[in-house]
C-alpha cells in the first residue's frame, strides 16, 4: 500500500452541535414550549361553536405558527446576535417603516389599521416592530450611554422610541404603543440612565398627559379615541354598565372566577356560549381560567414566571452590555404584556387590546415572540460558548502551550 | 442594583396576577359560577290556559283563545342605543305602529322593564308578518312570536259585573300572594269570581329551562316543567234567567240591580247590575284612555251595584221591623195599631206616604197596605241605645249593615244607623240636618227604611231569604262547584249559613201572609203588577227618599212561592219612583222567567 499524506477526516458536527443545543438555556426553552402547547390546548376547546366567516380551527392553525415559530427562533439562536449592533439603523429604519405599512397600507379591523393583508394571513406588523426596537434602541443606547449621561442623549433615545409609538398609536393600537414605550424606558433605565432623567421624563409625561386630556377636547382635537377612554375608564367599575367594554371585562371575570379550582371542562358555558368576548385573542386568558380553573391559571403563569426569571438570568449573564439591554428590553415588553393582558381578563387592568405572548392565537403575535426568544437564547448561548472556552477568546500571552481544547471555534 | 430593580418588578407582577386569580377563583369562584349560569340560563315562564267558566246548567260562559302575540324582552334588545333604535324603528313600521307609541309602551311599562319583564306589543299578528318575522328573528334581538291565551267571553258581556276581568298582576298583589306562586307578568283575575276564584282558576304555571348563548339564541332544553291547566268553575248561575234580569234592567234605563237566589241556600241564580260594561274591552291590550273613560264614567259602569251598592231601603225594610218586633214582643199578631195618618213624636209629625188614613189595623194589613204610622210606633216603641235596639240587632241579625261573604271581591258592607254610630259622627249644631244626636225621630225614620240606612240588594235578599226559610241566614255563593277536566267534580261550594235564628213560625206566617196580599190581594202595594200572576207572591215595594232634588230610590223585595218558598228576588232602581212603578216590574219578569224555567226543567 501506498502511503499517502494522512487525512485526517473531518469530524462532522452533530445536528446537536449545529442547533447550539449545549449552549441553549434548557429551561427558557421548556417555559417556551409549554406555553405555546397551553396555547394550542386551550384554543383546541376555545375554537368550537365558531361564528361564519372566521377560521374553523384555531388550534391546527396556531399550532403551524408554533412550528414556524420554533424553526425561526433556533435560526435566530445561532446568530451572533452582537452583529445587529452594527445594524442598528437599518433595523430601526425597519420598525419605523413595517409601523408606517401598517398606518397606509393597513387593513381596518373594527376600527383600527393593525393588520396587513398577506396571501396566507393577515401580518400585524407592529408585533415585529417590538422586537426591532429592542435591538435596535439597545443599540443606540450603548453607544451613548456608554460614554456620558447627558439629558439630551437620554431625550434622543427616549425619543427613538416614541416615533414608533406614536405612529402605532395613529392606527390606533394604544396597547403596543404602550409596549414600545415600555421596552424602551427598560432598556433606558438598565443601561444606567441616571435616575433624575428618569423623574424629568415623568414630569413631561405628567404635563403632556394633562394637557391632552384638558385642553385637547377644548380646541377640538381628541388626543385619545372616545373607545380608549371608555376602555381606560370602564375597568375601574366593570359592573355598573352592563354594555361595551365593561360589559366584556364582566363577562371576562365571570369566566375567570367561574373556573373555580379545578375549571368547568367541557361545561365551560362562558367561553362556548360566546358570553366571553375575543376569546382566541385578547380574552384567552379568561378562556384558560374557565376551563381548567386555578389549577390551570396558575401552571401557566408559573410557566411566564419561569420563563421571566430565565429572560432576567439571561440579562445578567449576557457577555456584552448589548446583551444585557436587549434582553432587558424584550424582559420587560414579555412582562408588561403579561401584566396589562391578564390583568384586563381578571378586571385590574383596562382594556388595552394587548395580546398575551405565546398564548393568544395570532401568527404575527406567536411568530414575534419566538423571534424574541430567539434573540433570548442566542445572548445565553454567545454568554455560554464564552464562558467554557474563554481561552478561545483571551489567550493567556504568557504561555507558550496551548492549554485550551483542541478544536477551534469555528 | 438596577437588576435588583428589575427583578423587583418582574416578581410583583406575577405575584399580583397570580392572587387575584386565586381571590377570583378560589375566594368568590362560587359566586362566579352562578353569575356564569344565570347568564346562559333562561326560564321561560309557561302559562296554562284559564279555567271555564260555565253557568248551572253546564253553558260555557268564559273560555280562552288561542293568540299570537308579538312579545318584546327589553332586557334582550341591543344594548346599543343606535342599534336599539334602529331595530325599534323597523318594528314600528312592520307593525304599523311609530316609534314613539313603541317607546311610549316601554316607558309606560317602567316597572317591568327594569325586571326585564315581557311586554306584549301586539296581540293577533296576521300571517305574512308572522312569517316575515320569524324567518329574520336575528334581526330582531329581545322580539319574540309566542301564543298566548286570552278570555273569551262566549256570552258576550252578559254578567259582566259576576264574571269580572282578568289583567295582569299588580306590584300589590304580587306582594300578597305566597312565594312563588306568581310571578310578574302573570294574568289573574281582578274582579268578580275571576278574582274570588283565582286559585282555582289559575292553574300551575309551568317553566322551560333553555340553555342560551351570548345572542340569546336557544342551545337546548335543560328542563321542563309543565304547565297545569286551571280548573273550570261551575257557577250556581243562570245564563238565561241572567239575560232576563239584565234586560228588565236595561229597559228602565236607570242605574239599577237586581238578585235573584235560592232562599234555602244561598246559591246566587242571577245578579245583575245596569249600566254594564263591555267585558272584551279587558281582554285586549288597552289604551289608559279607555280605561280612565270607564273608571270615571259618572253613572259607574264598572261597580256592581247588587253588592256594591247601599241606598235606603223604604218600606222594603219593613219585612224585618216586622220579624224584630213580632219576636221582641213589641206587637202581636192579632193587635188593632189605630192609624191616623200621622203621629207625632217628640215634637216632630211623620205622615203616611200619599197622606192616606188607614184606621185600625193589624201587623197583615200593615204590611199590606205599608202603613207607615203602623211601623212609626213600633220604631217609636223600640228606641235605642248605644250600638244596640230591638229594630237594630234583629238587622244586623239578618244580615244589614255588614257584608254577606258572597264569593265576590270588594263587597260594600251597607250602613245600619245606631245612636252610637250617629253620636260618633256628632261634632256640633251649626247643621242640624246632617249633624246632630240620636233621637227618637231617627229610629222612626228606620222603622220605614228612611234616613241614613243604606242596605246592598244582595243584604236586602239574605234578610228575606232568612224570614222565608224560618231564619237562617244564608251566605250567598255563586260558585257551585270546580270541577276538572271532562267536568269531574273536584269541589263542591257549600257554604253553610251565617247563622240561624230563632224566627218563630208565628212571625214568619205572619209576615209572609201580611206581604203576600201586598201583592196577591186588591188594595196591596204591588197588586197592580203581581195580581194576575200563576203563582203566589209575597213581596213588599219599597220607595226611599233619597234627598232633595233626587227622584226616589224605587225598591222591590219577593219572595216565592209564598206558601213554600223557594226563590228571593231583590231589585232596585235609582230615581225610579214609587217601588210599583219601577222596582217591582223588573222583579216580575224575573220570577215569570224563572219559574217557566222550572216548569221546563221538569
Amino acid at each position: 500500500m501506498e502511503a499517502g499524506p494522512v487525512t485526517i477526516p473531518a469530524r462532522r458536527a452533530t445536528l446537536a452541535e449545529q442547533l447550539s443545543l449545549r449552549y441553549i438555556d434548557p429551561w427558557l426553552l421548556a417555559a417556551s414550549l409549554g406555553l405555546i402547547a397551553f396555547s394550542v390546548l386551550a384554543l383546541t376547546s376555545a375554537g368550537r361553536n365558531e361564528v361564519a366567516g372566521q377560521p374553523d380551527d384555531f388550534a391546527s392553525r396556531q399550532a403551524a405558527y408554533a412550528v414556524v415559530g420554533i424553526a425561526l427562533m433556533v435560526a435566530v439562536w445561532r446568530l451572533d446576535y452582537t452583529r445587529l449592533r452594527d445594524l442598528r439603523v437599518s433595523l430601526y429604519t425597519t420598525a419605523i417603516g413595517l409601523v408606517l405599512l401598517a398606518l397606509l397600507f393597513g387593513a381596518t379591523v373594527r376600527g383600527a389599521d393593525r393588520w396587513i393583508e398577506l396571501p396566507f394571513f393577515s401580518f400585524q406588523p407592529s408585533e415585529l416592530a417590538k422586537l426591532l426596537l429592542c435591538l435596535s434602541v439597545a443599540g443606540f443606547a450603548f453607544e451613548l450611554v456608554r460614554k456620558r449621561s447627558r439629558l439630551g442623549d437620554t431625550a434622543v433615545l427616549l425619543g427613538l422610541g416614541l416615533v414608533p409609538a406614536g405612529l402605532v398609536l395613529l392606527q390606533p393600537d394604544l396597547g403596543t404603543a404602550l409596549v414600545l414605550i415600555v421596552g424602551t424606558l427598560a432598556v433606558l433605565f438598565v443601561a444606567g440612565v441616571p435616575w433624575q432623567h428618569f423623574a424629568a421624563i415623568a414630569a413631561a409625561a405628567a404635563v403632556i398627559g394633562g394637557a391632552i386630556l384638558t385642553l385637547g377636547p377644548a380646541v377640538g382635537i381628541d388626543g385619545i379615541h372616545d373607545y380608549q377612554e371608555d376602555r381606560l375608564t370602564a375597568f375601574l367599575n366593570p359592573s355598573e354598565d352592563p354594555s361595551g367594554t365593561s360589559y366584556q371585562v364582566r363577562q371576562s371575570m365571570i369566566a375567570v372566577g367561574s373556573g373555580e379550582s379545578t375549571g368547568r371542562g367541557d361545561e365551560s358555558t362562558q367561553t362556548e356560549l360566546l358570553f366571553l368576548p375575543e376569546r382566541h385573542t385578547d380574552f384567552i386568558f379568561a378562556a384558560i381560567g374557565e376551563r381548567f380553573g386555578f389549577a390551570g391559571a396558575a401552571m401557566m403563569t408559573t410557566l411566564f414566571a419561569l420563563l421571566l426569571w430565565r429572560a432576567l438570568r439571561v440579562m445578567r449573564l449576557a457577555h456584552s452590555f448589548y446583551g444585557t439591554l436587549t434582553a432587558a428590553g424584550i424582559l420587560a415588553m414579555l412582562a408588561f404584556q403579561l401584566l396589562v393582558n391578564v390583568g384586563m381578563n381578571v378586571g385590574i387592568m383596562p382594556v388595552t387590546g394587548i395580546p398575551l405572548p405565546l398564548i393568544s392565537y395570532g401568527g404575527s403575535s406567536v411568530l414575534g415572540s419566538f423571534l424574541a426568544l430567539g434573540i433570548l437564547q442566542g445572548i445565553h448561548v454567545q454568554a455560554e460558548r464564552r464562558a467554557r472556552r474563554p481561552s478561545a477568546y483571551t489567550p493567556l500571552p504568557a504561555l507558550p502551550t496551548s492549554a485550551g481544547p483542541s478544536r477551534s471555534p469555528r | 442594583m438596577r437588576f435588583a430593580v428589575v427583578t423587583g418588578l418582574v416578581i410583583a407582577i406575577v405575584a399580583v396576577l397570580l392572587l387575584r386569580v386565586w381571590s377570583l377563583q378560589v375566594l368568590s369562584g362560587e359566586q362566579y359560577r352562578a353569575l356564569a349560569e344565570d347568564n346562559r340560563i333562561r326560564e321561560i315562564r309557561l302559562h296554562p290556559p284559564r279555567g271555564e267558566i260555565l253557568d248551572r246548567e253546564g253553558r260555557v260562559l268564559v273560555d280562552n283563545r288561542s293568540v299570537v302575540t308579538l312579545v318584546l324582552r327589553p332586557a334582550e334588545l341591543p344594548k346599543d342605543p343606535s342599534a336599539r333604535k334602529r331595530e325599534l324603528v323597523e318594528l314600528a313600521d312592520l307593525l304599523g305602529l311609530s316609534y314613539e307609541e313603541i317607546r311610549t309602551r316601554l316607558r309606560l311599562d317602567l316597572p317591568s322593564q327594569f325586571g326585564g319583564e315581557p311586554i306584549v306589543l301586539k296581540e293577533g299578528l296576521r300571517r305574512p308578518l308572522l312569517f316575515y318575522l320569524l324567518e329574520h328573528q336575528q334581526r330582531f334581538p329581545g322580539v319574540s312570536v309566542e301564543r298566548a291565551y286570552v278570555r273569551r267571553y262566549r256570552a258576550g258581556s252578559l254578567a259582566a259585573h259576576v264574571l269580572g276581568t282578568v289583567g295582569e298582576v299588580s306590584p300589590g298583589q304580587l306582594k300578597g300572594s305566597r312565594s312563588g306562586a306568581l310571578e310578574p307578568g302573570d294574568v289573574v283575575g281582578q274582579s268578580g269570581v275571576e278574582q274570588s276564584y283565582d286559585r282555582q282558576l289559575r292553574g300551575a304555571a309551568g317553566e322551560l329551562k333553555v340553555q342560551v348563548d351570548a345572542l340569546g339564541r336557544p342551545k337546548g332544553e335543560l328542563g321542563n316543567v309543565p304547565a297545569g291547566a286551571g280548573s273550570n268553575l261551575r257557577l250556581s248561575l243562570d245564563a238565561d234567567l241572567q239575560a232576563t234580569g239584565e234586560e228588565a234592567l236595561s229597559e228602565t234605563g236607570k242605574p239599577s240591580a237586581f238578585v235573584a237566589m235560592n232562599a234555602r241556600t244561598g246559591a246566587v241564580l242571577a245578579m245583575g247590575s245596569y249600566p254594564t260594561f263591555d267585558l272584551e274591552l279587558y281582554a285586549k291590550p288597552r289604551t289608559p284612555a279607555e280605561y280612565r273613560a270607564l273608571a270615571e264614567d259618572p253613572d259607574a259602569p264598572l261597580l256592581n251595584r247588587a253588592d256594591q251598592g247601599g241606598y235606603p231601603t223604604g218600606s222594603s225594610f219593613k219585612p224585618l221591623v216586622a220579624t224584630a218586633a213580632l219576636e221582641e214582643g213589641l206587637v202581636a199578631p192579632d193587635e188593632i195599631v189605630y192609624d191616623g195618618g200621622s203621629l207625632t213624636v217628640g215634637g216632630v209629625t211623620f205622615q203616611n206616604a200619599g197622606g192616606a188614613v188607614n184606621g185600625s189595623i193589624d201587623m197583615r194589613t200593615a204590611l199590606q197596605v205599608s202603613s207607615d204610622v203602623y211601623f212609626y210606633r213600633l220604631g217609636a216603641e223600640a228606641d235605642a241605645e248605644g250600638e244596640h235596639g230591638d229594630i237594630q240587632d234583629w238587622a244586623r241579625s239578618l244580615g244589614i249593615g255588614r257584608q254577606t261573604g258572597i264569593d265576590l271581591p270588594d263587597e260594600g258592607a251597607g250602613l245600619l244607623p245606631t245612636p252610637a254610630w250617629r253620636d260618633r259622627l256628632y261634632r256640633s249644631e251649626d247643621n242640624p240636618y246632617i249633624d246632630r244626636p240620636w233621637t227618637t225621630g231617627d229610629n222612626v225614620n228606620l222603622s220605614v227604611g228612611q234616613g241614613d240606612l243604606q242596605v246592598t240588594p244582595l243584604q236586602l235578599a239574605t234578610a228575606y231569604a232568612a224570614i222565608a226559610n224560618g231564619g237562617a241566614v244564608v251566605t250567598p255563593h255563586l260558585g257551585a262547584r270546580i270541577e276538572g277536566p271532562g267536568g269531574r267534580t273536584v269541589s263542591r261550594i257549600r257554604p253553610p249559613p251565617r247563622r240561624r235564628l230563632p224566627i218563630s213560625d208565628l212571625t214568619r206566617g205572619t209576615v209572609l201572609e201580611g206581604m203576600e196580599r201586598a201583592a196577591m190581594e186588591p188594595g196591596g202595594t204591588s197588586y197592580p203588577v203581581f195580581g194576575g200572576f200563576p203563582f203566589a207572591v209575597a213581596g213588599k215595594t219599597g220607595t226611599a227618599e233619597r234627598g232633595e232634588g233626587a227622584e226616589d230610590q224605587s225598591w222591590y223585595g219577593a219572595i216565592a212561592p209564598a206558601g213554600e218558598p223557594r226563590i228571593v228576588v231583590v231589585a232596585t232602581v235609582e230615581g225610579g219612583g214609587f217601588g210599583v212603578e219601577a222596582a217591582a216590574p223588573v222583579a216580575a219578569r224575573i220570577l215569570e222567567r224563572a219559574f217557566e224555567l222550572e216548569r221546563e226543567a221538569e
